[in-house]
């Protein structure tokens, strides 16, 4: 019996986990074209795709979802997968910029976890596959600070240079969050106030990082940084020091899941369905997010232990119960008032920082 | 009459020779321009559409919340011209005179010489330069200078520093052809009626390359009121100019009526700046 059981674990760790994912035939010499965030993708997740179906893929970036969007908006250039945040995708759909998926053609759909099914921006999953998820928060340097940051007071109090991430709608909600008003508002007065009180907050920022925030950090060209939780901390994990510090402020922030979409007029649909499905297959799902140290919605990754232990164990990029309740998701409000929003962040950025 | 004849026929022909550029400038300039123009007073709709009614509200955002911006992008451009004009003169004088034309020449190719690495490439090398880490307060440090670092990365400084150091060829090539030009013989003229060498210079050699430096301080203001990858690398959220706000309108923001309303403006003060500078030009060279 124990014998057998014995067995059975060494050969369960003497063969891969899951069977590779092989890919629907008839795809050899097509071009898949890919349009990501920066730094959020596995080194060998496209080449391995490219590799599986025989294709060449052109793999772009951005810093924002808005400006992924004024691509979009202004007739696709061509991108069969983009990957924007939960408000973008509900603005996408809204604005008929995306395409329906076909489910029959992503049977790993099935892997990603129910918690993170049927968002409010696309219930049923018909336009919109989660991709990764995680939390804004704040980056620090321990060393140059001197002491752990717990508030978003202490943020803004801090004598040396901080840099925003620019995210506007984020940026915005905690702003309104703080002030006790939904962060997801559609009154323009409410709005208004919450840019008054972060330009009143932000007398210490010298820069707003367009997705770049850890680089400042590590640069030692900003003390703190709000930014994306991963970016943060795989800085961690890099130096393995202890110099750089995430933390979730206690009252509250931001949590966001980013999703895989097929923007309308895209040239190779049914490819871009077969990349959907690939990513979502546990093993790549899990080599992505050990990479780039944000969360994988991808339940059977997670079952299946691919998930390196030690990531899955910091709370940093899974918060615990108690997190959660304090994290806010930025919705999808209308694009009358996405205008509200984005006039406000202009006037913000012209009198921050001073 | 058969003269009148053939002026007319002259006159045809350089319209038909100059046809080319007036169809290329009329669709590709003229056109965009009255576009962009109409657009400054149209309606935003959200997604990045526009619509009637007309409206002006474009232009008094500009000129209420943005004119901080409008009026430090004045001010950077009109620093960093001078700094320019400071720098360039001397050199592209010191150029000019040397007597051996291989030694000219060496000089003349190292001032282009940077435009063979990419303009964004170098700019992002300032940002290293510059950092509170960076290289400069490195040395200072390191030399025992100052004892905490210097801020420069993300200040006006950061983003004269990298106009100036992008546009100077602007400035030193046409100074250069002007004093190229300069025959030395009227300040010889100027030693024999008793002049010393700086009022020599002052009252003929600088009033005789003024053509030059026009030419160069123009090349050089026009690029720095709408300048955007400098300010955007090097400003932060001090350096930041008119050219950032444009580029985020017709970007991120989808906003294109405020996004044309801003570029009409910057057009504006482009415009005004150098009609003064001309006349300025007019009257000292007329003077």
């Amino acid at each position: 019996m124990l014998l057998a059981l014995l067995g059975g674990v060494l050969f369960a760790q003497d063969k891969p986990k899951v069977e590779p994912w092989v890919c629907p035939p008839g795809f050899e010499g097509q071009k898949l074209s890919v349009f990501n965030w920066s730094t959020y993708i596995a080194e060998d997740t496209i080449p391995n795709f490219e590799k599986a179906c025989g294709v060449t893929v052109d793999y772009s970036i951005y810093e924002s979802s808005e400006a992924m969007l004024s691509k979009i908006i202004q007739g696709n250039p061509g991108y069969d997968i983009v990957v924007p945040s939960g408000n973008t995708v509900g603005r996408m759909i809204e604005l008929d910029l995306a395409i329906p998926l076909d489910k029959s053609l992503i049977p790993n759909f099935a892997n990603v976890s129910e918690a993170l099914r049927d968002p409010s921006y696309d219930p049923g999953n018909v336009y919109s596959i989660p991709y990764q998820w995680g939390t804004i928060g704040v980056g620090y340097n321990r060393e140059k600070v001197g002491y752990e940051i717990t508030s978003w007071e202490q943020v803004w109090n801090y004598p040396g240079k901080v840099a925003w991430l620019n995210d506007p709608r984020a940026i915005m909600g905690i702003g309104l969050h703080l002030l006790g008003f939904d962060p997801n508002s559609t009154d323009a007065d409410e709005i208004a106030q919450a840019r008054d009180f972060l330009i009143s907050k932000g007398g210490n920022v010298v820069a707003i990082a367009g997705d770049d925030g850890q680089v400042l950090l590590e640069r030692g060209d900003v003390d703190i940084t709000i930014e994306y939780n991963g970016d943060i901390v795989n800085l961690g994990y890099e130096c393995e020091c202890d110099t750089f510090a995430y933390v979730v402020p206690e009252e509250g922030s931001v949590i966001w899941v980013d999703s895989m979409m097929i923007p309308k007029d895209a040239p190779n649909v049914a490819l871009a369905h077969a990349f959907i499905d690939y990513i979502l297959h546990p093993q790549v799902g899990a080599d992505i997010s050990n990479y780039t140290t944000y969360a994988s919605p991808n339940q059977a990754a997670i079952d299946l232990g691919l998930i390196e232990e030690v990531y899955l164990n910091d709370p940093a990029i899974y918060p615990d119960e108690k997190k959660l309740e304090r994290l806010f998701s930025i919705d999808h409000v209308g694009s009358e008032v996405e205008v509200i929003y984005s006039n406000a962040w202009d006037e913000l950025l012209i009198f921050l920082g001073r | 009459m058969l003269e009148a004849q053939a002026r007319r026929r002259q006159q045809r022909s350089g319209l038909l020779l100059a046809l080319p550029a007036i169809i290329w400038l009329g669709l590709f300039f003229l056109l965009p321009l009255g576009i962009v123009g109409v657009f400054s007073f149209l309606t935003r709709e959200a997604a990045g559409i526009v619509s009637l009614p007309f409206t002006l509200e474009h232009y008094e955002r500009t000129f209420g919340v943005f004119s901080v911006v409008l009026w430090r992008s004045v001010w950077i451009s009109v620093v960093s011209t001078v700094i320019c004009l400071l720098i360039g003169y001397p050199l592209a004088f010191f150029i000019a005179t040397r007597q051996n034309n291989w030694v000219r020449q060496l000089c003349l190719f190292m001032v282009v010489l940077p435009f063979w690495t990419n303009f964004l490439v170098r700019t992002y090398a300032w940002r290293i330069l510059l950092g509170d880490q960076g290289t400069i307060n490195a040395i200072l440090q390191g030399l025992g200078l100052i004892d905490a670092p210097l801020t420069l990365l993300n200040t006006p400084f950061a983003v004269i520093l990298g106009l100036v150091y992008g546009f100077l060829p602007f400035m030193v090539l046409p100074i250069y052809a002007s004093v190229d030009r300069f025959d030395f013989k009227y300040v010889d003229a100027a030693h024999d009626l008793g002049a010393n060498d700086i009022k020599a210079f002052f009252r003929v050699v600088l009033p005789m390359t003024l053509p030059g430096v026009f030419a160069g301080s123009a090349l050089v203001f026009i690029p720095c009121v709408g300048a955007f990858v400098t300010p955007d690398l090097l400003g932060g959220t001090q350096g930041l100019m008119i050219g950032n706000l444009i580029s985020r309108q017709f970007g991120q923001s989808l906003n294109l009526p405020l996004g044309s309303a801003l570029s009409v403006t910057m057009m504006l003060i482009v415009m005004v700046a150098l009609l003064a500078y001309v006349r300025l030009g007019n009257r000292r060279l007329g003077g």
